[in-house]
């Protein structure tokens, strides 16, 4: 087999993979080799979906002796399989990298013979790449749950990120989709790599040149729409996971319909990508903006909104907290208010020092005055021509989500890329 | 009054200082190549070292270290009245000190921090953007920026690319980024024409034209999202999106079928060894 042919066929079993980022660590060059890793990451191509391509994301094998409901390399799905060699792969990342396609590699497999095989040809594959390129550039490996904890520790020291999918927001979900993976099989490599990396900083505090384990943190993914959870438990679970396994990032992916079978969603089922969308927009509120699960959501209301982000949602809901004044609120509260980000908050709190900020300046800012006018007061004075209330910002804000009336099909939803 | 030199930031720096001998206030600025007819008086403005370096040192030390980043950032922006917006700026941080940097709603300092915005923003983008392509060991590769972005991009590329031989050039402002020997720098008033791919170049941008249509997933096509992140100005400098990269499948495992390859083995490719590995017992390593 040629290698176009095997890297059609494993990158195409690797599309389903959302944690394409590559961000969170910082290297330089390394002396006679190739490569090195910017903080913020770097996107160098959007795909016709629109997402972000950062890595070369391919699968080791597509080869599985597993038989997960969901997933399209499962044992029983008649589909043509292949293999990269590990130097193969290693050539045409090196490849790929020099003509700048790409910030690094992405590696995943499925479970070729058992678990500690599988992990041993990646290992050599980022051995190939780290010992004999000297590559320097980001590279993010899948762990394979139920691989030796040593081979994980040997993968941690070559690698920048790792992460191990949830696949799915519950056990009972887990159970009845994929059952060759356990519960325990997920959370014990997830919690080896947490206390790797504590341990590792501590030896990084004391010895400047200590081999640097999973530097970029470890990430995760879950399938949204295959399983019948609600949006509480999922941002409950992704923030458990954020507090106790201080994981970098968590990816919702919607679930794509690739696989008959009486237990999943109907083939003809569409992605509910709209929901992946207000789950992406909590997930920001949860580890930017200072927001708990349990703020944006509750028994009573399980489901994020789908017409209006988690956001605003949660602005109407807390009339008593608004409206806030920009010239004395402080940054966290600033950062509650609908249209205001993270960076347009960092520039009125350094902008205001200067003299008094009018609703226009508050535009130059980056704050978006669609959303905000609604909530914010310039000198003690709401926006000019604004009717106040709670049902005409509710409205006004219903329609800037939906300006056509329809249910959103046509938005353009930010990639879950970097940052 | 227009000033006239010779279109470098040294230069530009020596038109500031020019303009506090004479207590002028030009209101244009071209290069002697400009031969624009206007009816204002005229100024030659020489180059001078003296001149321009205590302009420089006074930003830093009459301003502030990001007020002066702003200024040399700030030339290399595309904006209207350039020379005279960034006039206007340094006048008024000599007055105002460092917090003129965080003067946005000053008009006159809101309108280069938009601009120099813009330039970091494209600088950003072309560290993704760019491609190169290798001839005999060396790489080469254009862009077609609004700003002059070479060296913020830079430092980019020598720390990832740095015992390679490149060039980088920039279509718009026909300069280029000449990177060798582990050093760069950007030479003014180049002509350079990307030579023909060979065999081996062809195949890397066929491989990368497949992995790119293969990892998208069609359910969820986007063309609206893409154009936002990637916009179409960026297009035709991308090996992905150019038809003759892209080899026509020739097997059903073709990445642009809708899901899953359709279901067939094909004929030439062997099974994996361990294809269903007999010998695995997931509830056994589930334990490990």
């Amino acid at each position: 087999m040629d290698l176009m042919e095997k890297l059609t066929i494993l990158s195409a079993a690797a599309r389903y993979d959302a944690a394409c980022t590559s961000s969170g660590v910082k290297r330089g060059p390394a002396a006679g080799g190739i490569g090195a890793a910017a903080d913020m990451g770097c996107c160098h191509s959007f795909s016709a979906d629109g997402r972000c391509i950062s890595l070369l994301k391919v699968l080791m094998t597509n080869a599985c002796a597993y038989d997960c409901r969901y997933c399209v390399n499962r044992r029983s799905n008649d589909v043509p399989r292949a293999a990269f060699t590990p130097r193969e792969l290693a050539e045409l990342t090196i490849g790929f990298y020099r003509r700048n396609y790409i910030e690094g590699l992405f590696l995943s497999s499925a479970v070729l013979r058992d678990p500690d095989y599988t992990v041993e040809r990646m290992v050599e594959t980022l051995r190939i790449l780290r010992y004999e390129y000297h590559f320097n550039g980001y590279i993010h490996a899948k762990a394979i749950p139920g691989a030796d904890p040593a081979l994980l520790e040997i993968m941690g020291r070559l690698c920048d990120r790792m992460s191990v999918n949830i696949e799915l927001p519950s056990e009972a979900g887990l159970n009845l989709l994929a059952p060759d993976k356990s519960r325990q099989a997920i959370f014990g490599p997830m919690g080896q790599i947490r206390d790797g990396i504590t341990e590792n900083r501590d030896a990084v505090a004391r010895y400047r040149h200590a081999p640097r384990f999973v530097p970029a943190g470890q990430a995760t993914q879950m399938i949204i729409g295959a399983t019948p959870e609600t949006d509480l438990q999922i941002l409950r679970l992704s923030q458990g996971l954020y507090d106790r396994y201080r994981l970098k990032r968590v990816f919702y992916s919607a679930y794509v319909p690739v696989v008959e079978n009486t237990l999943l969603p109907a083939l003809d089922t569409k992605p509910p990508l709209l929901r992946e969308h207000r789950l992406y927009q909590a997930d920001w509120l949860l580890r930017f903006y200072g927001f708990r699960a349990e703020e944006l959501l509750d028994e009573e209301n399980t489901q994020l909104d789908i017409r209006l982000d988690p956001k605003c949602c949660w602005a109407l809901r807390h009339p008593d907290f608004f409206p806030v004044d920009v010239q004395t609120a402080d940054y966290r509260t600033l950062l509650r208010v609908p249209g205001v980000g993270v960076r347009s908050a960092k520039r009125i709190v350094s902008v205001r020092r200067t003299g008094f900020l009018r609703f226009e300046d508050l535009k130059k800012l980056g704050v978006v005055l669609k959303r905000a006018q609604y909530f914010l007061l310039c000198s003690g004075r709401a926006a000019p021509g604004l009717r106040m209330g709670e049902d005409t910002a509710r409205r006004a804000l219903l329609r800037l989500e939906a300006p056509s009336g329809c249910a959103g099909e046509q938005m353009s939803f930010f990639a879950p890329c970097e940052r | 009054m227009t000033y006239v030199y010779d279109g470098t930031f040294s230069g530009f720096l020596c038109c500031v200082y020019e303009s506090y001998v004479n207590r002028e206030d030009p209101l244009f600025f071209r290069t002697p190549e400009e031969g624009e007819l206007t009816l204002l008086p005229e100024r030659q403005v020489f180059t001078d070292p003296a001149h321009w370096t205590r302009v420089y040192d006074s930003l830093d030390r009459r301003i502030s270290p990001t007020a002066r980043r702003l200024v040399e950032d700030g030339f290399l922006t595309c904006m209207e009245e350039r020379e005279r917006a960034l006039l206007e700026l340094i006048r008024l941080g000599y007055e105002a000190g460092p917090s003129v940097t965080r003067r946005l709603q000053d008009e006159r300092v809101y309108r280069v921090f938009r601009a120099v915005r813009a330039l970091r923003n494209e600088a950003e983008q072309y560290r993704g953007f760019v491609r190169f392509s290798e001839f005999d060991g060396m790489l080469a590769g254009e862009i077609e920026p609004k700003n002059r972005v070479l060296s913020l991009i830079a430092p980019f590329f020598h720390a990832r690319l740095c015992g390679e031989t490149f060039l980088l050039f920039d279509r718009t402002h026909r300069e280029a980024l000449l990177h060798s020997g582990g050093r760069w720098r950007i030479l003014a008033d180049v002509s350079f024409q990307m030579e023909r791919a060979d065999e081996r170049e062809r195949q890397y941008r066929q491989l990368w034209t497949r992995f790119y249509d293969t990892v998208a997933i069609a359910q969820r096509e986007n063309p609206v999202c893409r154009r936002t992140h990637m916009p179409k100005r960026f297009w035709d400098q991308l090996t992905e999106l150019q038809p003759e990269n892209r080899v026509t499948p020739s097997s059903p495992a073709s990445g642009r079928s809708p899901a899953v390859p359709a279901g067939r083995s094909v004929p030439g490719i062997p099974p994996v060894p361990g294809r269903t590995a007999p010998g695995s017992d997931p509830g056994n390593s589930a334990g490990g």
